[in-house]
């Protein structure tokens, strides 16, 4: 090491062309220096979501792309199906937290990287939790997952009274997933481009089977599997909850599964399908998760630096019959309840429900009736069923100011009938309320921090 | 015992045991392990190649450290190749790992013979001489070869053989065969043998598609001079008479027939995909024909014969509103006909083999039975010489791309609903700027000794030595006078040949992709050079 001091090796040489030059083809507010390498080094904080096969490579990739500073998130413990592909585990370390084994191995081989593990649930973190994240990147497998992380994002967005959002409250992310030759990869800024709940017909629901197919005319393996999984293991077991991890209860269903395929004459049941079809395995492998991952860090480093230009917004790759790679431009869902601006109504503090409900009805944008409301996923007043309503009814004469817990703004969710086409429909509205002349403190005190 | 099926489950759920096998029996050389090499090997020892031979006659350097995982601090002034092996070793030990310290190029030079002992070798980094040099080993040596490069945010891959043929291509998207516009004997009269009219409702429920169609369509024929519906009024009017037959709304069955009603009206006999291979010149066999063409011939006969024009039936049915009893029925009839047709084409295999001088056994009973499965899937995959390529490229194409601003072709339309911009112009220009200048760096390097931009201090003098090498390349591809972008030929000299970690591993995982359809003799692997453009993710495929 101290002979090639002299050359001044540097462990940046192939980053530094990239970061420290200046380049054609470059978002407006790249400034190539090695203060930008160096203040991604240090100050870049990223959260990477999941720790699988998405998670162990784009720890890797951002770690070898100059980020220095990681938490990772995850609440699964290894397993041996986990290793082709997620490379950060070896045999002898399944039944360990992957957040925590994952986080380990690259800070053993990359040094100067700090990740910092968490081996919990997603939902077990503050709100605030995410918000200390520069960028936030998904490797999940779920779109319960998603909607969650998406959820929590553009809850930090703020708009001005223009509707434009503010550019301080955008928590960008990047999104991968892969599903075995195919994948995507995409980039969410929220309030610019769709974000997770504008797109979430690209997820289409997962076919279920027809529980009187089930039970009475079964033709195919899975049907006979389902059976056993799902109305004969509560026949036999009653109280006992049916555990996929479980391989005693893996092999009762599949021998259950056996029988009554014997039973119709159908082919096909083996335990290999059983499991496939009970815990709804994906196919995955090392390559597309490597494509996709990379793919997402180049993303990464762009948002970052802006030392190129920004995929817009979503790509699609799809390797099983040729080599397909597409990027698609979506537009945003302008009505979107998570990532839109909502509309905006400003009330004296004073105003009653009642009073605000009259409001919604004589708004010449929402000319909305028959309002039920949600503050914070706390019902302020509901229609229907008449249970809830009458318990919410003594809500309406209360200050609207109070019943959202005195905050000088904030999101209410309304869901009622408006008019469209000389049509009564049902419609969901975001609304951004704020009260007159309680807004000036917290406000000025951001003004003053700027 | 059970433990490395249980490691690969998730990828036998793709390519089976058989794929699978074909990944452990393969030995796999790969040719400079930087990011690129690194991360495509890693990817291929993860899903259980059988060996790996990596050749590297650098030592790790500092500068190594920050974009390849496989080696670390402890590596630095060892042999990478070494460090590279004893890592990926590391991943799983059911790999042989070997390395050999010496340069590829020299390799390529000294000891051609060397690569005739690999399935397939995997070359990265290589410049355009060494490349055409390999190309011709390896085609001599029948070695599938795949190139893969990254530089800056640009990279290539392209394979390199010449041809591979697949029989299981397992297409995503398949029509099903069925042959409800040209059932056979037995699939009619079990047709006939159920009343459409029966009046327990819940048996006019349960009633397959599969026979509503059989039904309707020959009753059809018989009042059309035994032709099926083709007309738009005829198809329509075929619909309605399905929808009259309803007894109740809810009859999924016959919904599943008004949406599957097509497969009566599409025209009988085989693709044209599939012709265009029956017409291949290699289908006329010899003794020197592989498995793949021999079975070809075999189908070309049945398809002319005992076919009646029709390839060998496929034997499954998707799932259908049926009752358990009927919906057996069906499917061992379909089986029936597809072994039938399965003892057909094995006869016919077996006295084409004798007849080029072969043992009439030697393809195995389960390769006719899967090649009679996947029969109208059939899959060809030729390569130019990447000699041909540099030397001649296809230069309508050439042109094309770099004039072509049409999105029509490749544009980013993309199917589904909710809102989308409009297609913007894809830009072939990138793509194809990218190819030149990959190739012009190389021109380049030849002439100086060093990647334009690769050491800080010549940048700015750089950039016109490229652009001079660019316009000569074209020129002597015969695209005299055509502009590249200002813009990207800077952005390559800024790039100045660095490997960047996030794109080796994309363009390695894509490169590990493609081995793993060529080994495993599944899917379709790509065709063309596909060129990885990071800039905006607007890759493209050149067929070049």
């Amino acid at each position: 090491m101290a002979e090639s001091a002299a050359t001044q090796p540097s462990r940046s040489r192939d980053l530094d062309k990239l970061l420290l030059r200046p380049g054609n083809l470059v978002g407006p507010r790249f400034e190539p220096s090695a203060q930008l390498r160096d203040d991604v080094q240090n100050h870049a904080r990223v959260l990477v979501v999941g720790a699988g096969g998405l998670g162990c490579e784009l720890l890797k990739d951002l770690a070898l792309s100059g980020f220095h500073n990681l938490d990772v998130i995850d609440m699964d413990r290894i397993e041996v199906t986990n290793l082709n592909r997620q490379f950060l585990f070896r045999v002898e370390d399944v039944g360990k937290p992957k957040a925590e084994v994952a986080a380990k191995r690259v800070m053993e081989r990359i040094s100067g990287v700090n990740i910092v593990p968490h081996f919990c649930r997603i939902e077990d973190k503050d709100i605030d939790f995410y918000n200390d994240f520069m960028i936030i990147a998904l490797g999940l497998d779920s779109v319960e997952a998603r909607s969650y992380i998406n959820n929590v994002a553009c809850s930090f967005l703020e708009y001005d009274s223009d509707d434009n959002p503010l550019e301080e409250t955008i928590k960008p992310m990047v999104d991968g997933g892969t599903e075995g030759f195919k994948g995507h990869a995409r980039v969410i800024l929220p309030g610019v481009t769709p974000c997770f709940e504008c797109t979430i017909w690209l997820f289409p629901p997962q076919v279920k089977f027809p529980l009187c197919t089930l039970a009475e005319t079964p033709r195919t393996a899975a049907h006979c599997i389902e059976y056993a999984h799902l109305i004969k293991w509560n026949e036999a077991h009653g109280g006992t909850a049916f555990d996929p991890d479980n391989p005693q209860h893996m092999k009762w269903v599949y021998d259950e599964a056996a029988k009554r395929a014997e039973l119709f004459g159908i082919p096909g049941v083996t335990y290999s399908f059983t499991q496939g079809v009970v815990k709804n395995i994906i196919p995955a492998i090392a390559s597309t998760n490597a494509i996709i991952s990379a793919a997402c860090t180049l993303e990464t480093l762009k948002i970052a630096t802006e030392c190129s230009k920004t995929m817009s917004n979503y790509l699609t790759y799809n390797g099983s019959e040729g080599l397909h790679t597409k990027v698609a431009e979506f537009e945003r869902d302008k009505d979107c309840l998570v990532c839109g601006p909502g509309v905006l109504i400003e009330v004296d503090t004073s105003v009653t429900l009642q009073k605000f409900m009259n409001l919604l009805e004589e708004h010449p944008k929402l000319q909305l009736t028959k309002a039920s409301i949600t503050h914070r996923g706390k019902n302020l007043y509901m229609q229907a069923p008449p249970v809830l309503e009458e318990m919410t009814r003594s809500n309406l004469c209360l200050p609207l100011f109070e019943l959202m817990g005195k905050l000088s703004k904030d999101v209410i969710h309304v869901n009622g009938m408006t008019n469209k086409n000389n049509q009564k429909v049902s419609c969901l509205r975001k609304l951004r309320v704020t009260f007159k002349g309680v807004d000036g403190v917290t406000d000025m005190d951001t003004a003053g921090g700027a | 015992m059970a433990e490395p099926k249980v490691k690969y489950d998730r990828q036998l759920r793709i390519w089976g045991e058989q794929g699978q096998a074909a990944l452990e029996k393969s030995s796999i050389c790969l040719l400079n392990c930087g990011p690129t090499g690194s991360e495509t090997l890693k990817n291929l020892v993860l899903g259980g190649i059988g060996s790996i031979t990596v050749v590297d006659g650098s030592k790790v350097e500092v500068g190594d450290l920050g974009n390849n995982f496989l080696v670390d601090e402890s590596s630095v002034g060892q042999s990478k190749a070494k460090c590279v092996s004893s890592f990926l070793q590391e991943l799983n030990d059911s790999v042989k790992a070997k390395f050999v310290e010496e340069y590829p190029e020299a390799l390529i030079e000294t000891n051609p013979s060397f690569f005739s002992q690999f399935t397939l070798v995997i070359a990265t980094q290589l410049v355009e001489s060494s490349m055409i040099k390999l190309d011709r080993i390896c085609r001599e040596a029948n070695v599938i070869l795949i190139f893969a490069r990254s530089y800056g945010l640009t990279g290539f891959v392209r394979i390199s053989l010449k041809e591979h043929t697949v029989i299981e291509s397992k297409p995503e998207h398949f029509l099903d065969d069925l042959r409800l516009n040209n059932p056979w004997l037995e699939l009619k009269s079990f047709a006939d043998s159920i009343d459409l009219t029966v009046q327990d409702p819940v048996a006019h429920k349960h009633i397959p598609y599969v026979v509503i169609l059989v039904k309707m369509a020959d009753e059809w024929a018989k009042s059309h001079g035994g032709k099926l519906p083709s007309t738009r009024e005829q198809k329509k009017e075929f619909k309605d008479l399905l929808k009259a037959r309803m007894v109740s709304q809810d009859e999924d069955n016959y919904k599943e027939a008004i949406e599957a009603s097509f497969k009566v009206f599409a025209p009988r006999g085989i693709s044209l995909d599939l012709q265009r291979i029956l017409n291949d010149s290699s289908s006329e066999v010899d003794s020197n024909s592989s498995d793949f063409w021999v079975l070809v011939a075999a189908l070309k006969e049945f398809i002319a014969n005992e076919g009646g024009g029709e390839a060998p039936l496929e034997g499954s049915i998707p799932d259908m509103t049926s009752s358990t009893e009927q919906y057996i029925n069906l499917q061992n009839i379909y089986l029936a006909k597809a072994e039938a047709d399965f003892l057909v084409m094995e006869q016919l295999v077996r006295s084409i083999l004798k007849k080029i001088g072969r043992d009439s056994n030697s393809i195995p009973k389960a390769t006719i039975r899967s090649f009679c499965k996947n029969a109208r899937k059939l899959r060809v995959c030729r390569y130019r010489s990447i000699e041909d390529e540099f030397n001649s490229p296809n230069l309508p194409e050439l042109q094309k791309y770099l004039t072509d601003e049409d999105s029509s072709s490749g544009g980013a339309t993309f199917v589904g609903r909710g809102a989308m911009a409009p297609p913007k112009p894809l830009n072939f220009h990138i793509a194809v700027g990218i190819y030149i200048l990959l190739r012009a760096v190389d021109r380049f390097a030849a002439n100086y000794n060093s990647f334009p931009g690769q050491f800080d201090s010549a940048t700015d003098e750089d950039i016109p030595r490229l652009k001079s090498a660019a316009i000569s390349l074209l020129s002597d591809l015969g695209c005299n006078g055509t502009a590249l972008a200002e813009d990207l030929i800077n952005e390559m000299c800024r790039f100045g040949a660095a490997e960047l970690h996030a794109v080796a591993a994309l363009v390695g995982g894509i490169a590990s992709q493609e081995v793993i359809k060529l080994i495993t003799r599944q899917f379709v692997p790509m065709s063309g050079t596909y060129i990885f453009n990071g800039i905006d993710h607007k890759s493209q495929l050149l067929s070049l």
